[in-house]
């Protein structure tokens, strides 16, 4: 019966001022849709990494991912116990038209590339036409819905790494096998790359990024990692292999404070839209003084008050993250059509959803106890003394 | 004396203002029978409010003793002297003091929610108080719809909804016009003489106190000679 009452009261003194509750309310699902937005960036960014096949290994320069390797390791590499097939891969990095049209470009052995990249599906035609074609290209299928590309297209690339106008006609487009493949990939011959450069930059040619190496047995990946790298201690090009996943959280790590300091940001949107409703109640609670006076002369408890503040901040709190909660997902589908090529998934995972939930609890709960306390503190007396 | 309601000894009361003990009460001695009707008179800053408050169990006495009904509310830990109150006295305050996000007939139920009436004894209980202060036709008006001196009544109509021995009002008419006053003193006088509630209240008009059975005068803390006399 009495929680009943503290219940109504609530709802009732929630809409006294319904400005400042319209405020409050805004502030609060907004702040829980920053958290929930935020989290689910750094969630995304690490959900990228997981997503590789445990299966491959890459393998690069000892000393940075922007020193190549000579060419003629791939055949060390396969000669290698446990490995079954290796391909490789160079980064590109041309420019399309413009800087900002910005997406991966990998220079790639045409013959071996996708037999390593299964998830990466081509119709076996358009495959055979690049492979027949040097200066061909397979672009993903969300890149070439983008730009507007269709097989048959002449894409012209300014290059930066490998100088020169370049210009590739594509011929096939690729469907990831899930929608966690990665399908914003431009990918051209890497042999064609490399006789092109050998005329005009000897230095570069018959060098490769990475090499990506598929194992027998995806458990021996740290034994095979380890005889590779020791394949090649002590030459002019050490190497580092490991699993593709921990190359691209190594990748990440790169991001690593960026990430961090995006999680602080979540926490402190919280704790700022914490101090603002503490303020809120801390108000609230003042003005009421007499009430509470009032009811505890009446024979109300101090628990009760307690319990008539609480209710109303909690209230407040989960009604506004509630909001804040059902706009996370529009505003997620929105942040990632705008991002389109910054992730290859961005879903609201069910754990960022129940951390905004206990947010906005602990939101309520916060902004509740300064002045439950006081209540508490001040006497019957006092309070009715008190002027509103 | 066997029948004091009240009995009130040596009290005193000190407030403190920072390091400054502040004397507001000064050995007052006091009887109330059941069924007394007492005006408290006196300048203001006398003591009256501070005397009053320690005898409705909302304040506690610096010395003295002080018991009601044989209980020596001072002594009582805070929750049961909160129950105490709950069962025993009704307020009736300068400006009613009323919920305002309740209406008529929730700010004079809210007492009884201490009580383990059930929904429908509650509401018969808050529709014959209502009734009786003349109110019966406003029950679902919020207190900022309704006159002060109809205010006050619905509080009084809550002083009395869990029937209390006790009565206490704090400048009850202070706030309202002629008419408004006498409604509500009317009342008091009924709640006095039909229903044998105890009743003290404070004022500061000589016509209000001459409505009470007795009248007892504050000056600095003291009870003026004779008027704590039965
Ligand atoms: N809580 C308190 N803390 C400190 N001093 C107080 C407190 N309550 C009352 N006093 C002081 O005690 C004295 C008596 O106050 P009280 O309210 O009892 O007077 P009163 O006779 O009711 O006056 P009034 O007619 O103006 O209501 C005053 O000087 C007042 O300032
Ligand atoms: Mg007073």
């Amino acid at each position: 019966m009495l929680y009943g009452y503290v219940l109504k009261l609530a709802r009732k003194n929630m809409l006294r001022h319904r400005l400042r509750t319209g405020l409050t309310l805004a502030g609060i699902a907004i702040a829980i849709v920053s958290f929930g937005l935020l989290r689910t960036v750094v969630d995304s960014w690490y959900a990228g990494a997981e997503l590789g096949s445990s299966g491959r290994l890459i393998t690069r320069s000892e000393a940075s991912l922007s020193f190549p390797l000579p060419a003629t390791y791939s055949e060390r590499i396969r000669k290698v116990p446990g490995v079954r097939s290796v391909t490789f891969a160079n980064w590109f990095g041309g420019i399309y038209i413009d800087e900002k049209n910005f997406f991966a470009q990998f220079a790639v052995d045409a013959q071996s590339y996708f037999d390593l990249y299964p998830e990466f599906r081509v119709a076996p035609a358009e495959l055979a036409d690049f492979k027949r074609d040097r200066r061909g290209a397979i672009v993903g299928r969300k890149l070439a819905k983008k730009y507007g590309w269709k097989v048959g297209d002449q894409v012209p690339l300014r290059g930066t790494i490998y100088p020169g106008n370049w210009s590739f006609t594509i011929r096939g487009i690729y469907q990831g096998a899930d929608d966690k493949t990665d399908e914003n990939q431009f990918l051209m011959h890497w042999h064609y790359v490399n006789e092109t450069i050998k005329a005009l930059l000897p230095s570069l040619a018959d060098k490769v990024g990475v090499f990506i190496v598929d194992i027998r047995d995806p458990a021996q990946a740290a034994a095979v990692s380890a005889a590779i790298d020791s394949s090649f201690k002590n030459s002019l090009a050490e190497t580092r292999t490991e699993t593709q996943k921990a190359f691209q959280l190594g990748f990440i790590a790169m991001v690593d404070t960026i990430l961090l300091a995006i999680q602080t940001v979540a926490y402190v949107v919280v704790l700022i839209i914490m101090a603002v409703m503490a303020n809120t109640m801390a108000m609230a609670a003042r003005e009421r003084m007499r009430e509470y006076a009032t009811l505890k002369a009446l024979g109300f408890s101090d628990g009760f008050v307690s319990l008539l503040i609480f209710g109303e901040s909690l209230a407040l709190s989960l009604a506004g993250g509630l909001l804040g909660i059902l706009l996370t997902f529009p505003a997620a589908a929105s942040f990632f059509r705008a991002t389109r090529d910054l992730f290859v998934v961005f879903e609201v995972r069910p754990e960022t959803v129940l951390l905004q939930l206990g947010s906005a609890v602990l939101i309520g709960l916060c902004a509740a106890l300064a002045p439950a306390l006081n209540s508490r503190r001040i006497r019957i007396v006092d309070g009715l003394r008190a002027v509103t | 004396m066997a029948s004091s309601l009240i009995s009130i000894r040596e009290l005193s009361k000190t407030y403190r203002r920072g390091n400054q003990p502040v004397p507001v009460l000064l050995g007052i001695d006091l009887e109330i029978a059941a069924g007394d009707y007492v005006s408290l008179m006196g300048p203001s800053g006398s003591g009256k409010s501070t005397l009053l408050n320690l005898i409705a169990g909302i304040d506690k006495p610096s010395s003295g003793s002080l018991l009601i009904d044989g209980i020596d509310i001072a002594a009582l830990p805070e929750n049961d002297l909160a129950a105490w109150r709950a069962a025993n006295v009704g307020f009736v305050f300068q400006f009613y003091n009323l919920m305002p996000v309740l209406n008529a007939f929730e700010n004079v139920e809210l007492p009884l929610l201490l009580t383990g009436l059930n929904r429908a004894e509650r509401r018969e209980h808050v529709e014959t108080a209502l009734a009786m202060v003349g109110l019966a036709d406003r029950m679902d008006h919020y207190p900022n719809e309704l006159s002060g001196g109809q205010q006050q009544r619905v509080a009084i109509a809550r002083a009395l909804i869990t029937d209390p021995t006790l009565i206490v009002a704090d400048e009850p008419t202070g706030d309202l016009d002629r008419q408004s006053a006498d409604d509500v003193l009317n009342l008091l006088d009924r709640l006095n003489g039909e229903l044998g509630k105890t009743i003290v209240m404070v004022t500061h008009d000589p016509k209000c106190a001459n409505r009470a059975k007795r009248q007892v005068h504050l000056e600095k803390g003291v009870l003026l000679s004779g008027s704590g006399a039965h």
